[in-house]
């Protein structure tokens, strides 16, 4: 068959977490239920499912992005990371200390999506500064806090780094 | 949401892409999908067969032509046109003005092509690109075609690009003598427009685009008229400015009436040009 041929599914192969993964997806699924329906990572999160909350971000290939407005045959080829990824051994990462220091989270359900967002910044950016981060959060909706901790557990692990 | 059965293809060349969108009705081009995901959930509309360009590494590049023209690939995301240099030294509105299109994830994926495909009335690329005089590369089975930015958009999501075709870069001029400005008023910071405008000053005078207030961009052909002579302080842009809204047929909705989109559309343009006025190299 011609490999370019349309089709309903097609067998993906991702690095997810670090773990190679091949696994064969209707074409319909969408990245994040992928993630947590067939993988079973349930850590990212279906917040609007409209691109709106960035509770279901994760990083494709270093790059933040939405799960829910990315179909899991896109990212075929792709190096996926998910929060469940952030921290190794049960050690946690700066940010996620800094998140527990600062009370940065109440009901959590966004959390996921910020420490990926965040994530992503501070590796592109590891010392940015509060408006830095503003922007760098602007795609991710928290509904508890106001965002005054998160931010500032963000900056502070520029800070001490 | 569970989306709608859906074949998927994901062509190695352009040559096979144009194919595939040819032979199957019903096929769409698929970018960086930041927006027809979200349409195939809200069954807005249903593509029988996605043809995903993301193996196409020739779409995603950004360079010069031999005549000096900053060519931007089809599959350039909006984080690419805000990292270019060759962005910054040609044209860097380009890369200001993506900078402001919804967050950083969206920017991650979506495209430069996309945006302009969608031609959706309130997207941010189709007023900058009409005033910055860009032309569109549409390949189909037939060979290449290149359209102005003024045919290239048709109608509300509708623009040149036939069925059985793909848009691959879209060229624009580098800036010379010119400044370029950008202005509107947004739901929110970095939202959706309400209306918008966008503007270039040169020795030619000014190219003005008005956004969100028709199906297309309607350039603001009177007030660059009055503007020809190539006096843009603030009382000469704010006087040539005046009857532009009273021109427009605007939608009225939720984030504004009609009257208040003309208003808006005033606003902006005096905005924009004092922008670009006070940017041009001299």
């Amino acid at each position: 068959m011609d490999v370019t041929a349309p089709a309903r599914s097609r067998t993906i192969a991702v690095d997810v977490n670090g773990e190679a993964i091949e696994y064969e997806v209707p074409a319909r699924r969408l990245l994040v239920h992928f993630i947590r329906d067939d993988l079973g990572l349930t850590g990212t999160h279906v917040g609007c499912d409209t691109g709106n909350c960035g509770a279901c971000t994760v990083h494709v290939d270093g790059a933040a992005v939405k799960s829910c407005m990315l179909l899991a045959v896109q990212a075929d080829g792709t190096r996926i990371a998910t929060v469940e990824g952030l921290s190794s051994e049960g050690e946690l990462t700066a940010l996620q200390r800094s998140f527990n220091e600062h009370h940065a989270l109440q009901c959590g359900y966004c959390t996921p999506g910020m420490l990926m967002s965040a994530t992503a910044l501070l590796e592109q950016n590891p010392h940015p500064s509060e408006d830095e981060v503003r922007i760098a959060l602007q795609g991710n909706i928290c509904r508890c806090t106001g965002y005054v901790n998160i931010v500032e557990a963000v900056v502070a692990v520029g800070e001490g780094a | 949401m569970l989306l709608r059965e859906v074949d998927y293809a994901r062509p190695a060349t352009i040559e096979e892409a144009v194919s595939l969108l040819a032979a199957h009705e019903g096929a769409r081009a698929l970018a960086g999908g930041q927006t027809p995901v979200n349409v195939m959930k809200a069954r807005a509309a249903a593509p029988d067969v996605l043809v995903d360009l993301a193996d196409l590494a020739e779409l995603r590049t950004i360079g010069f032509s031999s005549d000096s023209l900053l060519e931007i690939g089809a599959m350039v995301t909006y984080t690419q046109l805000v990292g270019s240099s060759e962005v910054e030294v040609a044209r860097p509105i380009l890369a200001e003005v993506a900078a402001t299109i919804a967050d950083v994830q969206v920017r991650n994926r979506g495209t430069v092509g996309g945006n302009v495909c969608v031609s959706d009335p309130t997207n941010h690329l189709p007023p900058l690109l009409v005033v910055l005089d860009a032309s569109f590369t549409i390949r189909g089975s037939d060979g290449e075609r290149v359209v102005s930015a003024e045919e290239f958009f048709m109608g509300v999501y509708m623009t040149a690009v036939g069925e059985g075709e793909l848009l691959t870069k879209i060229s624009v001029p580098p800036a010379s003598d010119t400044g370029d400005g950008f202005s509107g008023v947004t739901i929110g910071k970095h939202g959706t427009y309400v209306v918008d405008a966008a503007a270039t000053v040169s020795s030619e005078g000014a190219r003005i685009a008005i956004g969100c207030v028709a199906a297309t961009p309607v350039r603001a052909t009177e007030m660059e008229e009055r503007l020809a002579g190539g006096d843009f302080s603030d009382d000469a842009v704010r006087e040539a400015a005046k009857g532009l809204g009273a021109s427009l047929d605007p939608p009225s909705d939720v984030h504004g009436s009609a009257d208040y989109r003309r208003s808006l559309a005033e606003t902006s343009a005096v905005r924009a040009v004092l922008q670009a006025a006070g940017r041009r190299k001299t």
